[in-house]
């Protein structure tokens, strides 16, 4: 079987989350392996993200290089051809930066490669049994994939479930020397930081959260009276903020806000991960959604198959009795 | 600047509700409304905006079958200067190395500055900019949000990141990059447009016209297949409210205030 290698990203000295996922994922290819962790980066910050994964992985590859003080896939993808054998597999997270490397990474590896992997069934032999989702996540995939000239599979974050496992005492080996020369046709320049909004929808203790399915801007209004009624702030998903029809302040997602109520209704959101991935703190999902086949169903607490612009007005105007009776 | 979008035609999933066909090996296509993958529009858009500033002109690419000339025309409509089909059996069964070595057979052909992919489509998963840069020696940047031209043959371009933070980069043309949505405002199709190209030729190009190899794309080159299709099951599932309408209004306020949503 194949080395397995894992892409480690961090940040401040301290590695991504997916470290643990990634190891996770690298069993359920080969249960006897024992996955690499690579870390490209520099100076202390790189050591010390060296030194916490070797109690997780037996042998942690350090790439130290001044050009990669920022991880610019450009720069990170020739220094791991010029590094990584290329037979391997190797495991990056299907994040903003895995977008970026992974791609391009298998065309120089001449390797394989697989986007947005969410299960791993097996391997017989070179020939990777994998799952994917399509359609926005209405219908999944098994698809195979011939690992015999190495692959890059791109995981989808939180897919693979970190294991428990007891520290181990594993070895730094340094490969700096092997990176040959990195310049890219792409210069990193500066991160600018997304602006805060009107309302901060981070510290709602209920969000009425739209999709797609609102359908126009007006139709906003809906979801604000409900969410007036119930004290609660009106959140979305990306389309809506790409239609500008709400501040990208009120986006949930993983290129948006992560926000932790204690109910999340979902009104015409299909429940795709890049916006599920911004729920956090397990609250209790309300899904509203008229496809009875909508990915949300699977993950939300309760469903409700509706029109949204039928059923939001009917449900303020029945709180809203309420709260009358109640005063 | 010259500047080659690669688009895709794609069942609009907020539209459809998708169903297996009954072998499981595709989804039943019959009645399913197709449109351009979201994120190709707001590429052709960009395309658009920038020629319309710097000049040039724009072409429209897409590998495929007869049935895909639609959203070429569609995108000619809105300004595209031409729309070029890839189309050959050999082609069928590609992998998305197998799409990015067709395109890069075609990009051969011309002379682009800038080529443009949506950053996904509703059935691959964010490859083609990234291997079509890698297969061309292009640089590359996936999940543009902003562009603008500098002097001496460079962009500067900006990346969306984690939490809607922004990677702001330099890049040389020619250079590949992949549109995220919500980069601009795609301008609308009318039907006055639509009729306009419907008389405009759009090219058929194949393997051989293309220089490509047929052993290295479709089914025979493809080392990632699609085996076949399943339902997931992801999670427990919701509890569905089911009744009239009346019903399900009240057992959700119920839960709401057992959840301390409702006071
Ligand atoms: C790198 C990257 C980052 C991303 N980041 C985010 C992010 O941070 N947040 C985010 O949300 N997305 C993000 N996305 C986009 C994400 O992949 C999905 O495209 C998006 O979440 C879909 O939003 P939606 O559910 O509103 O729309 P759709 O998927 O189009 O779903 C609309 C839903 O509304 C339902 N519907 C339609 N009309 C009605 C009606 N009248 N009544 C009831 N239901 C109705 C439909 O059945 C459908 O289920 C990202 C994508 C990428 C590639």
């Amino acid at each position: 079987m194949a080395r397995i290698f894992a892409y480690i990203a961090h940040k401040g000295g301290i590695a991504d989350d997916a470290a643990a996922e990634l190891a996770a994922a690298a069993r359920k290819i080969d249960p006897a392996t024992s996955p690499v962790a690579v870390v490209t980066g520099w100076g202390a910050e790189l050591d010390a993200v060296c030194e916490t994964l070797r109690g997780s992985y037996a042998e942690v590859w350090k790439i130290a290089n001044q050009a990669l003080a920022y991880p610019n896939a450009e720069l990170v993808r020739k220094a791991l051809v010029n590094i990584l054998p290329h037979d391997g597999i190797v495991l990056v997270p299907h994040s903003h930066f895995g977008i970026d490397l992974s791609p391009g990474l298998a065309i120089k590896m001449t390797s394989a490669f697989v986007s947005d992997v969410l299960g791993i069934e097996g391997a017989e032999g070179a020939n990777l049994k994998l799952v994917r989702q399509e359609f926005g996540g209405q219908v999944s995939a098994h698809v195979a994939c011939d690992s015999s000239s190495g692959a890059v599979l791109n995981l989808r974050p939180g897919a693979f479930k970190s294991q428990e496992s007891t520290p181990i005492n594993g070895i730094i080996v340094d490969k700096s020397a092997d990176v040959g020369a990195l310049t890219a046709g792409r210069r990193y320049l500066e991160t600018i930081v997304a602006e805060a909004g009107d309302v901060d929808i981070t510290k709602h203790v209920v969000l009425v959260s739209v999709g797609r399915g609102i359908q126009e801007k007006d139709n906003i209004a809906i979801a604000e009276k409900l969410a007036d009624t119930l004290g609660a702030a009106v959140s979305c998903s990306r389309p809506v903020v790409d239609a500008k029809w709400l501040p990208k302040s009120r986006q949930v997602g993983s290129s948006g806000k992560t926000v932790k109520p204690k109910i999340y209704m979902a009104c015409g959101i299909s429940g795709s991960f890049q916006h599920l991935a911004g729920l956090k703190g397990s609250p209790f999902i309300v899904a509203i959604n008229k496809n009875p086949k909508a990915p949300i169903f699977q993950v939300a607490d309760v469903g409700i198959v509706a029109d949204i612009l039928e059923f939001l007005p009917e449900l303020t105007s029945k709180v809203r009795e309420i709260k009358q009776v109640s005063v | 600047m010259e500047i080659l979008v690669c688009v895709r035609r794609v069942p609009d999933t907020s539209e459809n509700e998708i169903q297996l066909n009954t072998a499981g090996n595709d989804i039943e296509r019959d009645d399913l409304v197709y449109s351009i993958n979201e994120p190709d529009n707001y590429a052709v858009e960009e395309a658009l905006q920038i020629t319309a500033k710097a000049g040039g002109s724009v072409t429209v690419v897409t590998v495929g079958s007869d049935d895909d000339e639609e959203v070429l025309r569609r995108e000619m409509a809105i300004g595209a200067s031409r729309g070029v089909l890839l189309s050959d059996e050999s082609f069928d069964g590609s992998d998305g190395k197998g799409i990015a070595t067709i395109l890069k057979g075609y990009v051969h052909k011309g002379h682009f500055d800038l080529i443009l992919t949506g950053v996904q489509a509703e059935d691959g998963g964010a490859q083609i900019g990234g291997m079509l840069a890698a297969l061309l020696d292009y640089p590359f940047a996936s999940l543009v949000n902003s562009i603008s031209v500098l002097d001496g043959g460079k962009l500067r371009v900006s990346r969306e990141i984690e939490g809607g933070n922004k990677e702001m980069n330099e890049i040389d043309l020619p250079c590949v990059l992949s549109i995220q949505t919500g980069i601009n405002e795609p301008r609308y199709v009318g039907m006055r447009g639509i009729r306009q190209v419907a008389s405009l030729e759009v090219p058929t190009l194949g393997a051989s016209d293309l220089g490509v190899d047929a052993s290295a794309v479709g089914d025979a080159g493809a080392k990632v297949k699609r085996v076949d299709y399943f339902v997931p099951t992801l999670g427990k599932g919701a509890e569905m409210l089911e009744g009239d309408r009346e019903e399900v209004i009240a057992k959700l306020i119920e839960l709401m205030k057992a959840k301390g949503g409702l006071n």
